[in-house]
């Protein structure tokens, strides 16, 4: 399937009413040169981008612009013309029916897609300005910028500490001191410290799978990122754990951008500041978590949030 | 209509599950028997039997142990009574008989005693002397006389004569091994200076200096050799008189005697206080008579250094392989093939790796190295011949199939997602394979490991062309520079199972030793994959949980 064989589908999306932010819309599309196969001037859709700090007083400083993103798995077309804002230390959640695209998205943001063979990108997604996709770009340094948390909780066979300090190993942290503080201040800021300080040479393997996701979650803050990309990172969890990492969260937006994959609609609304709700690939509507759950804007919103379908 | 009553397809599920408890049941059970006859079989060659003095209906009388026993066959229009037996005596003096065994039918046997004056000599040379100790002489002079005072002054002076011994062993071994290890060596270097075409005066000049270091060295040789010229003199300077029991009479020097025994004295605990004794000879000492007495120390020590060398050959390069046909290479028809061309390595008969490793190893790369770095020693060659370093390489080659898949496997076992999380913060794929992945997949990788050195312990065909012999000089490590030498040419358990059984002069003393020998290579074998396991269950202990 080509881009352009999608746009009919585009242009039935926004042939919604136009929304009174439409005036501002022209302004932050200038720096994307219009790509060749696609029908550049009618891909303006008015959710995701209109969330700007211009129009949203409440959104402040954004880290990563996501600028007409599209994806291909071979032949097959995952994600369709993507725009979004994603605001600075706030929690951003994906919601949206399973297959939409939400974690093809999320791998975007730190290029985790570039493994897999047959994956074609095309816009681009800015962070802090400029483009992860550029070639000059050195996709480590992203990656240690833009930390990750999976869905299934993935500690490396390895010890607690072992597990905290190997991203600091990796970018060259080697005395053992300053370590040890790194490991201590990521286990806290992951509220797992008091829990395994008396146990750091233990197989990471061996704790309960919500310490283990929170682990990684410690992992990931050890080598202090800007931005850290959730996906599902509660679903193999039983809800009192849920609940610590829901309350991690919130205490984590102090420092860091976050951006959280998630099926679960009540996690959504209790912890993200914005969402955006996606499907078979299309960002349907995005915005400040409370409007888009008491007022959608959109049909498929409200159906898909109020339960009738997805 | 549906009953709760077990379907019939259950009921052959059932019979399907027995069967296949039966097939398990029945490895097992043949797994039990094999070691129980090694055991039975092997186990007997340490316990001393009583001596039984046997007076014949002919009037022959015959010292000697029973070794076995079979119903007697009948010949052609011949009636044998049903409970009619043969025994087969061990009657040792083959010095005087040329035998160690006859067989001799249980009736002809007139009567039988087991006298307590006895002895059975364990000697250096001509196997057992079964018999009576007459006199005990040094030079003329007498020094006991009669059984019992010979057996009173024997003990100590034998023992006497086994630090005696071990002193000269230790001269051999020690002193006049190096001197001769030296002398050797400047001759080489002598050969050396002349291949090196220097100038004709500083030619000379060094050559004079190798000579005068040579002929110190020989001077020492000749003071080490008169040395042990008396030690040896000394040792052979006490005789034993014995009488076998058909009287015929025979000296023996006392230093040539291992170990005397007078079996029909004995007790259980002295049995068993024995039995240890020569188990420990057995593991721990040199072969005797072309190996069909002593021990088989070096035999053990050849089978696990080059265990050791193969393993150390085989892991690195078994591993690296299965890193980059699983991590690096593009999953293609390209790597399908190599993978299938690995596997069917692992099928070649072995014996073509020992060709192969005869013609690469041996002959091209030996055959260079003494070349380029032996050539003073040509045309005596020191690694373009068989030695422990190509047996080591050979079966690494026979065994690299082996790791390459256990590690792929073990690496296929890591999951995706634990190479994601590392990827994710930062680390190149280099670091993640390396960090992660690796030490992940070790226990799978340990597994490999185990296997390729149970298959090389076993294997024998291969090594019969690249270094395995029946008797080597010495072992390939010791107290000369360099102390490993990996030229070395090394005894191998399996060989000397093949040469005693079945290329030894005297089957029937060796039959047992094969079995012993057979017993003590699984033992080794266990002993080595145990331990690769205990580190393989420490690691997944380390790890628990992991998926390999």
């Amino acid at each position: 399937m080509s881009p352009t064989s999608t746009a009919p589908r585009e242009s039935e999306m926004i042939s919604e009413p136009t929304s009174p932010e439409s005036p501002h819309l022209a302004a932050p599309a200038a720096p994307i040169p219009p790509a060749p196969a696609a029908p550049a001037a009618a891909t303006r859709p008015e959710e995701g981008w209109p969330i700007d700090p211009a129009l949203d007083p409440r959104m402040g400083e954004t880290i990563l612009e996501i600028e007409r993103l599209s994806l291909w798995y071979g032949a097959k077309q995952a994600l369709h013309e993507i725009w979004m804002r994603i605001p600075k230390r706030q929690i951003t959640a994906y919601i949206g029916p399973s297959g939409c695209g939400k974690s093809t998205l999320l791998r975007c943001i730190n290029r985790l897609n570039d493994l897999i063979d047959e994956v074609r990108v095309e816009g681009r997604i800015r962070f802090e300005g400029s483009d992860i996709f550029d070639p000059r770009t050195d996709v480590n340094s992203l990656r240690k910028r833009i930390g990750m948390v999976f869905q299934k909780s993935n500690p490396f066979p390895k010890s607690i500490y072992e597990n905290v300090a190997y991203g600091c190993r990796i970018h060259g942290i080697e005395r053992k001191r300053e370590l040890d503080e790194i490991v201590e201040r990521s286990l806290r800021g992951a509220a797992l410290w008091d829990e395994v300080k008396d146990r750091l040479d233990e197989s990471a393997l061996g704790m309960s799978g919500g310490q283990q996701q929170r682990l990684c979650i410690a992992r990931a803050i050890a080598v202090e990122p800007e931005v850290i990309l959730l996906d599902e990172p509660c679903s193999a969890l039983d809800p009192i754990a849920t609940a610590k990492i829901e309350e991690l969260m919130v205490d984590l937006k102090e420092r860091y951008t976050l951006v959280i994959v998630t099926h679960n609609m009540q996690q959504a609304s209790r912890v993200s500041d914005y969402t955006a709700f996606m499907y078979l690939g299309e960002m349907v509507e995005y915005a400040p978590t409370q409007d888009l759950f008491l007022n959608p804007r959109k049909k498929q919103t409200e159906d898909y949030i109020t339960g009738r379908f997805g | 209509m549906s009953s709760i009553q077990k379907p019939s397809r259950d009921r052959l599920g059932d019979s399907l599950t027995a069967l296949c408890g039966g097939a398990l049941a029945l490895n097992l059970l043949l797994i039990l028997a094999l070691l129980g006859l090694l055991l039975a079989n092997g186990g007997g060659y340490f316990w001393q039997k009583p001596l039984e003095e046997l007076t014949l209906a002919d009037g022959r009388v015959l010292l000697g142990e029973i070794h076995d026993r079979k119903p007697v066959a009948a010949r052609a229009g011949e009636t044998v009574a049903p409970e009619a037996q043969r025994i087969q005596l061990k009657v040792g003096n083959r010095d005087l008989d040329g035998i160690d065994f006859l067989w001799l039918d249980e009736s002809e046997i007139v009567s039988r005693s087991r006298p307590l004056d006895t002895v059975v000599l364990e000697r250096l040379e001509w196997g057992n002397f079964y018999g009576r100790m007459v006199e005990l002489r040094r030079g003329s002079e007498l020094l006991a006389a009669g059984p019992e005072e010979v057996w009173k002054a024997f003990g100590p002076l034998h023992e006497e004569k086994l630090r005696e011994r071990e002193a000269i062993r230790k001269l051999e071994k020690g002193p006049i091994g190096d001197v001769n290890h030296a002398i050797e060596r400047l001759r080489l270097e002598r050969r050396k200076v002349a291949l090196a075409r220097l100038p004709a005066a500083a030619e000379e000049a060094r050559l004079a200096g190798l000579e005068a270091a040579e002929r110190e060295r020989e001077a020492e040789y000749e003071a080490l050799a008169e040395r042990l010229f008396s030690l040896r003199a000394a040792l052979d300077a006490e005789v034993v008189l014995l009488e076998a029991a058909d009287g015929r009479r025979k000296e023996l020097p006392v230093g040539a005697v291992v170990r005397a025994l007078r079996p029909n004295t004995f007790g259980f605990l002295d049995k068993l206080a024995l039995n240890a004794s020569r188990l420990g000879e057995f593991v721990f000492d040199d072969p005797r008579e072309s190996n069909t007495e002593g021990g088989i120390f070096p035999a053990i020590f050849g089978t696990v250094m080059m265990v050791f060398l193969m393993s150390f050959a085989v892991v690195p390069f078994g591993v690296l392989a299965a890193l980059y046909l699983r991590e690096y290479a593009k999953q293609g028809p390209l790597v399908r093939a190599v993978r299938i061309a690995v596997n069917n390595l692992a099928g070649v008969p072995s014996i073509v790796f020992g060709v192969f490793g005869l013609g690469f190893f041996v002959y091209l790369v030996g055959g260079s190295i003494d070349r380029l770095f032996y050539p003073e020693a040509l045309p005596t060659p020191t690694f373009g011949t068989g030695g422990i370093l190509w047996g080591a390489l050979t079966l690494a080659l026979l065994t690299v199939p082996v790791v390459i898949v256990a590690t792929e496997e073990g690496l296929a076992a890591v999951p995706r997602i634990v190479r994601e999380g590392s990827l994710a913060l930062g680390a190149t794929k280099f670091e993640t394979t390396f960090k992660v992945v690796l030490p992940a997949a070790a226990p799978g990788i340990l597994t490999g490991m185990i296997l390729a050195m149970a298959r090389a312990a076993g294997e024998v065909a291969p090594l019969m062309i690249v270094g395995m012999v029946k008797l080597a000089p010495a072992l390939p490590v010791d107290g000369n520079f360099p102390f490993v030498h990996l030229e070395r040419k090394f005894m191998h358990l399996g060989f000397h199972i093949y040469d005693v059984g079945f290329q030894s002069p005297n089957v029937d003393a060796t039959k047992p030793l094969v079995f012993a020998t057979a017993l003590l290579l699984i033992a080794v074998v266990t002993t080595m994959n145990l331990v690769a396991i205990a580190i393989r269950n420490h690691l997944r202990r380390k790890y628990a949980g992991s998926a390999v």
